[in-house]
């Protein structure tokens, strides 16, 4: 297992983006800043909040906050790094995350973890080639109760077993296709 | 200090509390029925919001004034989602395991008939010939709720409901005493603080509250990130405003201006509960310029933790609340004299500060008559895993474990037999059975070498690996580790890749050793809380589980089948039905296929061990079993 920074190898890669995608996201980003001061200690609320706008934290976007609050970049690129929550690649339509807390972990976590990345054939830290679908572990959700748990677009669901997986899958699928049948 | 104004604050407060009376009164004594459905992140994840959708629909359809209450989660996690139903003239009825299907027949047949459905009924809240009280559930001999007095029974997002059960009276109270006697009554009792380490609290706000200082911080720790630990999240997610009175009397004491709560972004429902308590709070003037017109100014900022497990330590906290990574520094200085900014800092946890308004309110005495000699109060335990009753429990301190797992906890399911139990999470310990008529508290855990921890206690049976469970623990603090002291960062990857080997059959004898003596010097030479006690795991399963270990070793067998690598799944052909397909078709790799006779054979080089086919396979057959070491597998079945 690595170490917590590169939780997983893909963390580190840089996603590269189109010039007019960097000028949207520096506009972007600057919308986000202009709810805050220029204090350092702003620095992970303004991460959190650019990061709920775009997905995740481009370097277009770190190199941007850096600026604002006049801190070198590599300050910023160790805040980001450090924090299980920040990440570095765009995330899919739907986010999966599987929780690997104790009860969780001896009621089977791990073998639903497994399930998903055998469906999805990504590991965990990573996204679907198609966007669809990106995957990751959560230390806890606090639903010990209801273990294992799944965290499946900000809903979480208790007592999931391996074969829910492809119920899950299967529903998301089904509803695209409705979608698309209606786009149409 | 200046000269208190009594008078003020008292009829500031009785304003209020008056208008909570009336608004409380009309709506439990009305002719209405009032029903109320657990709806925390517990209750969510089993389905609550469903419930609650459908209720709503059904009592929409009659314009008959029946009102519904979204609640927080009262501790039986296992019986979710919950439907407290209250009907005027009758006791309150908790019902249990609600699906949007009993959600309709419940509004049918209870709240506009008369039939109190007493198939779903855990119990009502009531002495009554109605039925049967839940207070006659052996748990309720031992449970004793302090913290937990109100979760479940007030609406969360009202504040008002929480004044009308005396919320913020103690705050008023507080004000009108100075400050130094405030600390002589916490330190009268006994409180110690629940973030785990058990430091008595008094001494803490003393240090503060006696430095010159002109700006000072209180912060509440609700970053809760060990594994398994729940409780901060439901007292949050269902009494926030006990907590924030909590934080105004201790800022009030020491002479803080400015609070912080720190939640994890993980619990985004606390986020939210947490600040339409805080906005509710501000505008009824129990935050802000003046305290219930007391002069005293105090405010608090909600902060989001990002997710790193350290940052539950006080200095790696203060070090992420400055915007930077949360690395934890050397103490002394303590936060108490150099923490946020370098101004003296008090750090709390949830549980401590919750604690505090019920001390100010009932007396020292009351508190410290709770408990053992050095341990007052009661404690709040999160119970999971192999347990039948999971949830929350509030128990005084010194009960026995036994008591809160086969009494409380249910005991364990399906009749397997109690192996351990984890406490404390990550830096706690895992006890054997010996262990269980140990009266706990800060320090019999101690002594055994576990650890109270936040609380967090996970139940496991014969089919729990200890090695996995060390393996488990100690990859996630590895993890976690913050990378400053050598011992942590590279200490606990050595440990970890010995524990892998072990669970994969690889491990040598004298490798027991070894991991002993690491255990010890990562403990010895790290500088936070997270090194001191991440060996502890696999520090007290080496102390009372050596024979797994040594079955790990000596015949590559796991005596619990878990681990991965030294299990495999194995149809048993005289049990097998030539007739059932069950397991055929839930196979998630498609490993398994009947042979001439029609019994069906698991591909060995295939199979993924899920486990699947055991669920799926029909108990009256039960053909499916795990062997290890996986050489079991007659040989005819491995191509």
């Amino acid at each position: 297992m690595q170490n917590q920074h590169s939780s997983s190898p893909n963390s580190w890669k840089q996603t590269t983006i189109t010039s007019e995608e960097q000028e949207k996201t520096r506009q972007k980003t600057k919308l986000v800043l202009k709810r805050f001061t220029r204090k350092r200690e702003n620095l992970v609320p303004i991460l959190q909040q650019v990061q709920d706008e775009l997905g995740y934290l481009p370097r277009e976007a770190m190199l941007e906050v850096a600026g604002f609050l006049t801190i070198p970049e590599m300050d910023v690129y160790s805040v980001v790094t450090f924090y299980n929550q920040f990440r570095l690649i765009p995330p899919g339509r739907h986010s999966v995350r599987v929780c690997l807390g104790t009860a969780c972990h001896m009621k089977g976590g791990y073998i639903l973890l497994d399930a998903w990345k055998r469906r999805l054939s990504i590991d965990r830290g990573e996204t679907t080639k198609d966007r669809e679908f990106d995957l990751d572990t959560v230390a806890c959700v606090g639903c010990c109760a209801m273990a294992p748990v799944n965290v499946v677009d900000k809903k979480a669901e208790g007592r999931v077993s391996p074969t829910r997986v492809d119920g899950i899958l299967l529903a998301f699928k089904m509803e695209k296709e409705k979608k698309d049948k209606e786009s149409q | 200090m200046t000269v208190i104004a009594s008078a003020e604050i008292a009829s500031a407060y009785e304003k209020i509390k008056s208008h909570a009376l009336s608004k409380w009164k009309n709506l439990w004594d009305g002719e209405k029925p009032v029903i109320m459905v657990s709806a925390a992140t517990c209750g969510r994840s089993a389905g609550a919001l469903e419930v609650l959708q459908t209720i709503k629909e059904e009592v929409g359809k009659g314009q008959d004034g029946i009102r519904i209450i979204e609640t927080g989660c009262m501790g039986h996690c296992y019986a979710e989602p919950l439907v407290i139903i209250a009907k005027p003239g009758n006791p309150q009825i908790v019902y249990g395991y609600i699906t949007p299907e009993k959600a309709r027949r419940l509004v049918k047949d209870y709240v506009r008939g008369q039939d109190t459905s007493p198939e779903f009924a855990l119990g009502a809240l009531k002495e009554t010939e109605l039925i049967p009280s839940i207070y006659d559930l052996p748990r309720f001999k031992h449970e004793k709720y302090i913290l937990l007095e109100n979760i479940g029974r007030i609406d969360p997002e009202d504040i008002y409901h929480y004044i009308a059960r005396d919320g913020y009276e103690a705050l008023a109270k507080a004000l009108q005493m100075q400050p130094e006697n405030m600390v002589e009554e916490i330190r009268e009792s006994g409180l110690r603080g629940r973030g785990g380490a058990g430091f008595t609290t008094a001494y803490k706000w003393e240090v503060c509250r006696s430095s010159p200082s002109k700006t000072k911080y209180l912060i509440c720790n609700a970053d809760e990130g060990d594994p398994g630990a729940f409780m901060d999240r439901a007292i949050l997610e269902s009494d926030p405003h006990s907590v924030i009175e909590g934080m105004i009397i201790a800022a009030y004491t020491v002479g803080a201006r400015h609070g912080y709560i720190y939640v994890r972004a993980e619990y985004p429902l606390a986020v939210h509960r947490v600040e339409v308590a805080l906005r509710q709070a501000l505008s009824m003037g129990l935050l802000g310029k003046n305290v219930l017109g007391s002069g005293f100014a105090f405010d608090i900022k909600l902060f989001q933790g990002s997710g790193a497990f350290v940052c539950g330590e006080e200095t790696a906290l203060i070090a992420s609340l400055e915007g930077k990574p949360g690395l934890p520094h050397h103490r002394p200085p303590f936060p108490a004299t150099k923490g946020l900014h370098g101004k003296p800092t008090v750090i709390n946890n949830v549980k401590t500060l919750a604690y505090v308004p019920r001390i100010v309110k009932n007396g020292a005495d009351w508190f410290s008559q709770i408990g053992t000699e050095k341990s007052k109060g009661t404690a709040v335990f999160a119970l999971a895993g192999k347990v039948l009753n999971t949830g929350l429990t509030e128990v005084p301190m010194g009960t026995t474990l036994r008591d809160i797992i086969f009494d409380v906890g249910g005991g364990i399911p399906k009749g397997r037999r109690f192996k351990a139990v984890q406490i404390g999470g990550p830096s706690g310990g895992c006890l054997p059975e010996s262990a269980l008529d140990m009266p706990i508290d800060f320090d019999s855990l101690k002594d055994v070498g576990a650890m109270m921890g936040s609380g967090g206690m996970v139940v496991m049976d014969e089919d729990d690996c200890m090695v996995e469970v060390a393996r488990y623990f100690l990859e996630f603090t590895q993890r976690e580790s913050c990378g400053k002291c050598t011992m942590c960062r590279l200490g606990t990857r050595q440990m970890l890749a010995m524990l892998e080997e072990f669970t994969c059959g690889r491990g040598r004898m004298e490798g027991l050793d070894t991991l002993r003596e690491l255990a010890e010097d990562v403990k010895a030479g790290s500088l936070c809380g997270l090194g001191k006690t991440s060996p502890n795991p696999v520090l007290t399963t080496l102390r009372y589980f050596r024979d797994e270990y040594e079955a790990h070793i000596r015949e590559k067998r796991c005596p619990a089948l878990m681990c991965h690598d030294l299990i495999a799944y194995y149809i048993l052909p005289e049990k097998c039905e030539r007739s059932c397909d069950a397991c055929v078709g839930t196979c998630t790799v498609e490993a398994i296929s009947s042979d001439k006779r029609r019994i069906k054979v698991i591909d060995q080089a295939k199979c993924v061990k899920c486990g699947t086919c055991m669920t799926a396979c029909p108990p009256q057959y039960n053909a499916v079993i795990k062997l290890s070491p996986p050489e079991k597998v007659p040989v005819a079945e491995k191509k």
